[in-house]
């Protein structure tokens, strides 16, 4: 027979785990309620232009006719001159922290780096803006349309005026931004090789690119992509630091120095001032399918990330 | 045989002079942007930001109404965000060892971390300023705990799987209900932890601007009511630096200094916490 006493420890246990377990579940419900409210709120542009909205690249909220080819493609595009600029640059970062720096400055470089990721996204913007751009239309981009637009096919990438603002630098800013989270993850998974390995590859005269590139980077395959996946899920979402560069045209071009449009900056920009169902709705399936991108891209770095942690320890 | 062995050696000494060029471009980036950011914003350092309302085109002003709503909302947003993310993190830390729940809210809660922020501020858009009809301040504060819940629950479970079960099962085998033990003695031991979590997610929300542009808008003129739009700093930045006014731009420096300074600021003494607390 249990005494009072235990048996209200007994409950004050079943209440407190239950109330932990409600919290736990919050975050899917959490997930779930976005999901569905982004699904319910595009339903009328769902009804209205079906499949055609994501292949449509008209834009036009005086005839109500929106189609989604132009923020997607300016989405994948800026996220894409991100990772090419960003993932040499962090890789080379991840490897100056892990193997080159003097153990002293490991901390403090390391430190700077992530202070990279803390500055928040709207700084980027308008130093990018301000500083950035008129120093790309003045002499960056001069420079590439003289150089890589002359070049045959690859070339038309890099056709049109000057103008600073645009896709080019969008991405330029991006790649900066995705650097930080790259690199230290990038780190991260280079610091679980074990040090075994690399010794006995060093044992037997490799030097230290050899090293890198032989040993380490097969060892962490899995978890290298992980990271730059990351980068990916983090470029594709960014929202302010682009909207300020991108230039906010409702256009397709096949050079990347002109201006675009992305999914989040076209929220930002048109979505307080967006009348009309059709519009709003539109607006918010533009949402729904940055959302999903995100998820996908995001959920495939995870199970990348979770591969390599689960087979440390039993490769040696 | 010797040029084998040069071209190794100068293909080693050319790829870590690489490596070392990029850590250079980083850090260039980091000092130019903060550089940037002091010589413009400081010259516009003066009393009359703390004191002066956002001016209307034109004419000078401060920051004082955009100030004090954004640590408003940024107080709401991590009131309610953190016993969210402390609850579910002793949950995944504590009772996750079994069951489907743990494992899937850990993943999600992953990806709910770098989720785009727009997408927040839609999410609140529509289930709450589209419900009760106007924008306003408790619209951003919520839209703002959703960011805070997924990094305090992170850092919180992986906090407490630092404490060694030797510490549980001492307190359990003297009749401690497991409730007390979390609370009183796992939770206490990494205090400090849990702390820079907390720190770490009011850095990551005093700079967001996406989730409020749909949620708590803007205000031109003081209003500390939380049912009203509110005006906050990094929208006042957005629209400031976007204007063609000369005195909008200057101040809207102003305010990215300000931020700036706040969220190096929270970083370095989360670290520093962090650091001297962290179990040897």
């Amino acid at each position: 027979m249990p005494d009072p006493k235990h048996s209200g420890a007994l409950l004050q246990d079943v209440v407190f785990r239950w109330i932990a377990r409600a919290f736990a579940f919050l975050v899917l419900a959490i997930l779930l309620a976005i999901i569905v409210s982004l699904i319910y709120g595009s339903l009328p542009a769902m009804q209205r232009f079906g499949f055609g909205f994501l292949v449509d690249s008209e834009w036009n909220p005086v005839t109500e006719k929106f189609g989604a080819l132009v923020p997607i493609v300016g989405t994948l595009v800026t996220s894409t001159i991100a990772l090419v600029i960003g993932v040499p640059v962090s890789f080379g970062i991840a490897l100056f922290l892990t193997e080159l720096s003097p153990p002293w400055l490991k901390r403090p470089l390391g430190t700077a780096i992530e202070l990279l990721a803390a500055i928040p996204s709207i700084i980027y913007g308008m130093w990018g803006l301000f500083v950035l751009a008129p120093l790309f239309a003045d002499h960056v981009q001069p420079w590439l349309i003289h150089t890589i637009g002359a070049a045959p096919i690859i070339g038309a990438l890099f056709k049109l005026p000057p103008q600073g603002i645009g896709v080019f630098t969008a991405g330029f800013v991006l790649a900066i931004m995705v650097i930080p989270f790259i690199a230290s993850v990038v780190r991260d998974v280079f610091e679980v090789v074990p040090p075994v390995l690399k010794e006995s590859a060093y044992g037997i005269g490799c030097t230290t690119w050899e090293v890198v590139r032989n040993i380490v980077l097969p060892y962490t395959r899995v978890g290298v992509i992980g990271a730059i996946m990351l980068g990916l899920g983090r470029a594709l979402g960014e929202t302010m630091a682009v909207t300020f560069l991108i230039g906010n045209a409702h256009q397709l071009s096949a050079s990347i120095l002109a201006p675009g449009n992305s999914i989040a900056s076209a929220l930002a920009n048109e979505f307080t001032e967006a009348v009309g169902d059709v519009y709003t709705s539109a607006l918010i399936q533009l949402g729904l399918i940055l959302f999903v991108i995100t998820f996908v891209v995001l959920a495939l770095a995870k199970l990348l990330l979770l591969q390599l942690a689960k087979g440390e320890g039993r490769r040696t | 045989m010797g040029s084998l062995y040069s071209r190794r050696v100068f293909v080693n000494r050319f790829n870590l002079a690489m490596s070392l060029l990029t850590m250079a471009f980083g850090l260039a980036f980091l000092f130019w942007i903060l550089t940037t950011l002091f010589l413009a914003g400081f010259h516009a350092f003066s009393t009359d930001l703390f004191t002066q309302m956002t001016p209307p085109p034109g004419s000078k002003g401060g920051l004082l109404n955009a100030i004090v709503g954004s640590l408003l909302m940024a107080a709401a947003g991590t009131l309610i965000g953190t016993p969210v993310g402390i609850f579910a993190g002793i949950y995944l830390a504590e009772y996750g060892s079994r069951g489907w729940l743990a494992p899937c809210t850990r993943f999600i809660n992953d990806i709910l971390l770098s989720a785009p922020s727009i997408v927040i501020g839609l999410f609140i858009y529509e289930v709450f300023v589209f419900k009760v009809g106007h924008f306003s301040a408790w619209a951003g504060s919520l839209a703002l705990a959703l960011i805070v819940i997924p990094v305090v629950i992170r850092t919180t479970e992986n906090m407490l799987r630092l404490v060694p079960d030797s510490l549980r099962e001492a307190a359990v085998a003297l009749g401690t209900p497991q409730w007390k033990v979390i609370v009183m003695v796992t939770l206490r031991s990494v205090r400090a932890g849990i702390i820079t979590g907390v720190l770490l997610a009011v850095a990551r929300i005093s700079g967001e601007t996406a989730p409020l542009l749909f949620t708590a808008l803007n205000n031109q003129f003081w209003s500390v009511d939380l049912n009203a739009p509110m005006a906050n700093l990094p929208v006042v930045i957005f629209q400031f630096a976007m204007s063609p006014y000369a005195d909008w731009q200057t101040l809207a420096w102003a305010g990215s200094l300000l931020i700036t300074i706040a969220v190096l600021a929270l970083n370095v003494i989360a670290r520093t916490l962090f650091r001297q607390a962290a179990p040897k």
